[in-house]
Protein backbone atom coordinates (compact mmCIF):
# COMPACT_ATOMS: atom_id res chain seq x y z
CA UNK A 1 0.00 0.00 0.00
CA UNK A 2 1.02 3.60 -0.46
CA UNK A 3 2.82 5.01 2.50
CA UNK A 4 3.63 8.45 1.13
CA UNK A 5 0.66 10.16 2.68
CA UNK A 6 0.45 11.73 6.07
CA UNK A 7 -1.68 9.93 8.61
CA UNK A 8 -4.84 11.56 9.93
CA UNK A 9 -6.70 10.67 13.07
CA UNK A 10 -9.61 8.34 12.33
CA UNK A 11 -12.49 8.91 14.70
CA UNK A 12 -13.23 5.70 16.58
CA UNK A 13 -16.68 4.47 15.66
CA UNK A 14 -18.90 3.22 18.41
CA UNK A 15 -20.86 0.01 17.92
CA UNK A 16 -24.60 0.67 17.61
CA UNK A 17 -26.28 -2.34 19.11
CA UNK A 18 -29.57 -3.75 17.95
CA UNK A 19 -30.33 -5.09 21.39
CA UNK A 20 -29.63 -3.45 24.69
CA UNK A 21 -26.74 -5.01 26.50
CA UNK A 22 -26.65 -5.82 30.17
CA UNK A 23 -23.21 -4.28 30.62
CA UNK A 24 -23.06 -0.48 30.43
CA UNK A 25 -19.61 -0.20 28.83
CA UNK A 26 -19.42 1.10 25.27
CA UNK A 27 -17.94 -1.02 22.49
CA UNK A 28 -16.10 0.05 19.35
CA UNK A 29 -16.01 -1.09 15.74
CA UNK A 30 -12.58 -2.22 14.60
CA UNK A 31 -11.31 -0.42 11.48
CA UNK A 32 -11.49 -3.15 8.84
CA UNK A 33 -10.20 -4.07 5.40
CA UNK A 34 -11.65 -7.04 3.52
CA UNK A 35 -10.25 -8.58 0.38
CA UNK A 36 -10.96 -11.66 -1.65
CA UNK A 37 -8.87 -14.00 -3.74
CA UNK A 38 -9.94 -17.12 -5.62
CA UNK A 39 -9.05 -19.20 -2.60
CA UNK A 40 -10.08 -17.17 0.41
CA UNK A 41 -11.61 -14.13 1.97
CA UNK A 42 -9.28 -12.14 4.22
CA UNK A 43 -10.50 -9.81 6.95
CA UNK A 44 -8.00 -7.43 8.55
CA UNK A 45 -9.12 -5.67 11.73
CA UNK A 46 -7.37 -3.08 13.87
CA UNK A 47 -7.93 -3.82 17.53
CA UNK A 48 -5.28 -1.97 19.53
CA UNK A 49 -4.80 -3.28 23.06
CA UNK A 50 -6.27 -6.72 22.35
CA UNK A 51 -4.12 -9.71 23.21
CA UNK A 52 -4.43 -12.69 20.87
CA UNK A 53 -5.89 -14.74 23.71
CA UNK A 54 -8.78 -12.29 24.01
CA UNK A 55 -10.13 -12.66 20.49
CA UNK A 56 -13.29 -14.64 19.75
CA UNK A 57 -14.17 -15.55 16.19
CA UNK A 58 -17.48 -17.08 15.28
CA UNK A 59 -19.06 -18.08 11.97
CA UNK A 60 -22.70 -18.99 12.27
CA UNK A 61 -25.50 -18.95 9.66
CA UNK A 62 -23.25 -17.12 7.22
CA UNK A 63 -22.40 -14.35 9.69
CA UNK A 64 -18.86 -13.74 10.84
CA UNK A 65 -18.60 -12.16 14.29
CA UNK A 66 -15.33 -11.04 15.82
CA UNK A 67 -14.95 -9.84 19.39
CA UNK A 68 -11.82 -8.51 21.05
CA UNK A 69 -11.35 -7.77 24.73
CA UNK A 70 -8.89 -5.04 25.67
CA UNK A 71 -6.51 -5.07 28.59
CA UNK A 72 -7.15 -1.84 30.45
CA UNK A 73 -5.10 -2.72 33.52
CA UNK A 74 -2.47 -0.12 32.55
CA UNK A 75 -5.07 2.55 33.34
CA UNK A 76 -5.59 1.28 36.89
CA UNK A 77 -4.63 3.68 39.67
CA UNK A 78 -3.94 6.42 37.11
CA UNK A 79 -5.70 9.75 36.93
CA UNK A 80 -6.53 10.96 33.40
CA UNK A 81 -5.31 14.53 32.85
CA UNK A 82 -5.73 14.89 29.10
CA UNK A 83 -7.39 12.44 26.72
CA UNK A 84 -7.96 12.33 22.98
CA UNK A 85 -9.74 9.00 22.61
CA UNK A 86 -11.77 6.54 24.57
CA UNK A 87 -11.18 2.85 24.92
CA UNK A 88 -13.40 -0.20 24.97
CA UNK A 89 -13.84 -3.72 23.72
CA UNK A 90 -14.29 -4.36 20.02
CA UNK A 91 -17.04 -6.18 18.15
CA UNK A 92 -18.05 -6.40 14.52
CA UNK A 93 -20.12 -8.72 12.32
CA UNK A 94 -20.21 -9.29 8.59
CA UNK A 95 -22.56 -11.26 6.35
CA UNK A 96 -20.46 -13.68 4.34
CA UNK A 97 -21.51 -14.00 0.75
CA UNK A 98 -19.42 -17.11 0.10
CA UNK A 99 -19.54 -20.34 1.98
CA UNK A 100 -16.49 -20.77 4.13
CA UNK A 101 -14.60 -23.87 5.11
CA UNK A 102 -14.95 -23.31 8.83
CA UNK A 103 -12.42 -25.90 9.83
CA UNK A 104 -9.65 -24.06 7.99
CA UNK A 105 -10.05 -20.50 9.29
CA UNK A 106 -6.66 -19.04 10.19
CA UNK A 107 -6.18 -16.16 12.60
CA UNK A 108 -3.03 -14.16 13.17
CA UNK A 109 -2.58 -11.25 15.55
CA UNK A 110 0.29 -8.77 15.32
CA UNK A 111 0.75 -5.25 16.68
CA UNK A 112 -2.96 -4.99 17.47
CA UNK A 113 -4.06 -6.09 13.98
CA UNK A 114 -6.03 -9.29 13.47
CA UNK A 115 -5.73 -11.01 10.09
CA UNK A 116 -8.40 -13.63 9.47
CA UNK A 117 -8.10 -15.91 6.48
CA UNK A 118 -11.38 -17.62 5.65
CA UNK A 119 -10.79 -20.27 2.96
CA UNK A 120 -13.72 -20.72 0.59
CA UNK A 121 -15.36 -24.11 0.61
CA UNK A 122 -14.85 -26.19 -2.54
CA UNK A 123 -18.26 -25.39 -4.05
CA UNK A 124 -17.71 -21.65 -3.60
CA UNK A 125 -14.44 -21.52 -5.54
CA UNK A 126 -14.68 -20.14 -9.07
CA UNK A 127 -14.66 -22.66 -11.88
CA UNK A 128 -13.55 -22.10 -15.38
CA UNK A 129 -16.26 -23.13 -17.79
CA UNK A 130 -15.17 -24.15 -21.22
CA UNK A 131 -17.58 -23.26 -23.96
CA UNK A 132 -17.84 -26.21 -26.26
CA UNK B 1 -23.01 -9.25 48.30
CA UNK B 2 -22.46 -8.93 44.57
CA UNK B 3 -18.84 -8.89 43.46
CA UNK B 4 -17.21 -6.17 41.38
CA UNK B 5 -18.15 -6.49 37.73
CA UNK B 6 -15.22 -5.92 35.35
CA UNK B 7 -17.63 -4.27 32.87
CA UNK B 8 -18.52 -1.71 35.51
CA UNK B 9 -14.82 -1.00 35.96
CA UNK B 10 -14.48 -0.40 32.22
CA UNK B 11 -17.60 1.79 32.20
CA UNK B 12 -16.23 3.93 35.03
CA UNK B 13 -12.90 4.23 33.21
CA UNK B 14 -14.70 5.29 30.00
CA UNK B 15 -16.51 8.02 31.92
CA UNK B 16 -13.27 9.17 33.55
CA UNK B 17 -11.59 9.36 30.14
CA UNK B 18 -14.56 11.31 28.76
CA UNK B 19 -14.33 13.98 31.43
CA UNK B 20 -10.75 14.80 30.41
CA UNK B 21 -11.43 14.63 26.67
CA UNK B 22 -9.38 17.40 25.04
CA UNK B 23 -9.06 19.14 28.41
CA UNK B 24 -6.98 22.32 28.40
CA UNK B 25 -4.14 20.67 30.36
CA UNK B 26 -2.04 20.52 27.20
CA UNK B 27 -3.63 23.75 25.93
CA UNK B 28 -2.45 24.26 22.36
CA UNK B 29 0.95 22.75 23.01
CA UNK B 30 0.72 20.16 20.28
CA UNK B 31 2.85 20.94 17.28
CA UNK B 32 4.59 19.01 14.56
CA UNK B 33 2.62 17.73 11.65
CA UNK B 34 -0.90 16.53 12.24
CA UNK B 35 -2.62 15.15 15.29
CA UNK B 36 -1.84 11.50 14.62
CA UNK B 37 -1.41 9.45 16.72
CA UNK B 38 -4.06 10.20 19.36
CA UNK B 39 -2.61 10.35 22.87
CA UNK B 40 -4.05 9.83 26.35
CA UNK B 41 -2.11 11.32 29.25
CA UNK B 42 -2.55 10.09 32.78
CA UNK B 43 -1.01 10.98 36.09
CA UNK B 44 0.51 8.65 38.64
CA UNK B 45 1.57 10.62 41.67
CA UNK B 46 4.13 13.13 40.41
CA UNK B 47 4.78 11.16 37.23
CA UNK B 48 2.93 10.73 33.96
CA UNK B 49 1.93 7.93 31.63
CA UNK B 50 1.14 8.42 27.93
CA UNK B 51 -0.92 5.74 26.15
CA UNK B 52 -0.87 5.88 22.35
CA UNK B 53 -2.81 3.70 19.90
CA UNK B 54 -0.71 2.66 16.90
CA UNK B 55 -2.29 -0.51 15.50
CA UNK B 56 -0.34 -1.95 12.59
CA UNK B 57 2.80 0.09 13.25
CA UNK B 58 5.81 -2.16 13.69
CA UNK B 59 8.05 -1.32 16.63
CA UNK B 60 11.04 -0.89 14.30
CA UNK B 61 9.07 1.70 12.30
CA UNK B 62 8.37 3.78 15.40
CA UNK B 63 10.58 6.39 17.00
CA UNK B 64 10.21 8.27 20.28
CA UNK B 65 12.31 11.29 21.24
CA UNK B 66 12.11 13.23 24.48
CA UNK B 67 13.45 16.56 25.62
CA UNK B 68 13.00 18.34 28.92
CA UNK B 69 9.39 19.21 28.24
CA UNK B 70 8.51 17.70 24.91
CA UNK B 71 7.83 14.35 23.32
CA UNK B 72 8.12 13.56 19.64
CA UNK B 73 6.50 10.49 18.10
CA UNK B 74 7.23 9.66 14.50
CA UNK B 75 7.01 6.66 12.25
CA UNK B 76 5.36 4.91 9.37
CA UNK B 77 2.44 2.58 9.07
CA UNK B 78 2.50 0.33 6.04
CA UNK B 79 0.89 -2.90 4.99
CA UNK B 80 0.71 -5.01 1.87
CA UNK B 81 -2.03 -7.16 0.47
CA UNK B 82 -1.79 -9.77 -2.25
CA UNK B 83 -1.69 -8.27 -5.72
CA UNK B 84 -4.47 -10.36 -7.18
CA UNK B 85 -6.88 -9.65 -4.37
CA UNK B 86 -10.05 -7.68 -4.97
CA UNK B 87 -10.68 -5.23 -2.19
CA UNK B 88 -14.22 -5.25 -0.79
CA UNK B 89 -13.78 -2.87 2.11
CA UNK B 90 -11.02 -0.43 2.72
CA UNK B 91 -10.98 1.52 5.96
CA UNK B 92 -7.38 1.22 7.12
CA UNK B 93 -4.96 3.98 6.16
CA UNK B 94 -1.22 3.69 5.61
CA UNK B 95 1.14 6.63 5.85
CA UNK B 96 3.65 8.45 7.96
CA UNK B 97 3.31 10.56 11.10
CA UNK B 98 5.36 13.05 13.08
CA UNK B 99 3.87 14.63 16.17
CA UNK B 100 5.42 16.67 18.95
CA UNK B 101 3.64 17.54 22.17
CA UNK B 102 4.89 20.06 24.69
CA UNK B 103 4.09 19.17 28.26
CA UNK B 104 3.33 21.82 30.87
CA UNK B 105 5.84 20.13 33.19
CA UNK B 106 9.55 19.32 33.14
CA UNK B 107 10.31 15.68 32.59
CA UNK B 108 13.35 13.49 33.10
CA UNK B 109 14.03 12.33 29.51
CA UNK B 110 16.72 9.83 30.53
CA UNK B 111 14.35 7.88 32.71
CA UNK B 112 11.47 7.54 30.26
CA UNK B 113 10.46 3.96 29.78
CA UNK B 114 8.68 2.83 26.61
CA UNK B 115 6.71 -0.36 26.11
CA UNK B 116 5.06 -1.38 22.86
CA UNK B 117 2.59 -4.24 22.82
CA UNK B 118 -0.54 -5.17 20.84
CA UNK B 119 -0.40 -1.90 18.92
CA UNK B 120 -0.30 0.25 22.07
CA UNK B 121 2.67 2.38 23.04
CA UNK B 122 2.92 3.13 26.75
CA UNK B 123 5.42 5.75 27.90
CA UNK B 124 6.25 6.08 31.59
CA UNK B 125 7.33 9.69 31.99
CA UNK B 126 9.00 10.62 35.27
CA UNK B 127 8.74 14.23 36.33
CA UNK B 128 12.09 16.00 36.74
CA UNK B 129 13.22 16.27 40.36
CA UNK B 130 13.54 20.04 39.95
CA UNK B 131 9.89 20.20 38.93
CA UNK B 132 8.41 18.34 41.87
CA UNK B 133 6.60 20.45 44.40
CA UNK B 134 8.31 20.96 47.75
CA UNK B 135 6.65 21.34 51.06
CA UNK B 136 7.78 24.50 52.75
CA UNK B 137 7.94 24.38 56.50
CA UNK B 138 6.52 27.42 58.20
CA UNK B 139 8.77 28.38 61.05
Amino acid sequence: MVSGQELQVQEKRELQKKEESTAPARMFLPTTDIYETDQALTVVMEMPGVDKGKVEINVEDGVLTVEGGIDFSKYEALQPVYTEYNIGNFRRSFDLSNSIDQGKIRADMKDGVLTLTLPKSEEAKPRKITVA
Amino acid sequence: MIGMDPFDALFRLQRALDTRLASDWLSSATAGIGAFPPINLLQQGHDFVAVVELPGVRSDALSVEAKENSLRLSGTKSFDYEDKASLHRRERIAGSFDRTITLPIRIDPDRINAEYRDGILVLFIPRAESDKPRTIKIA
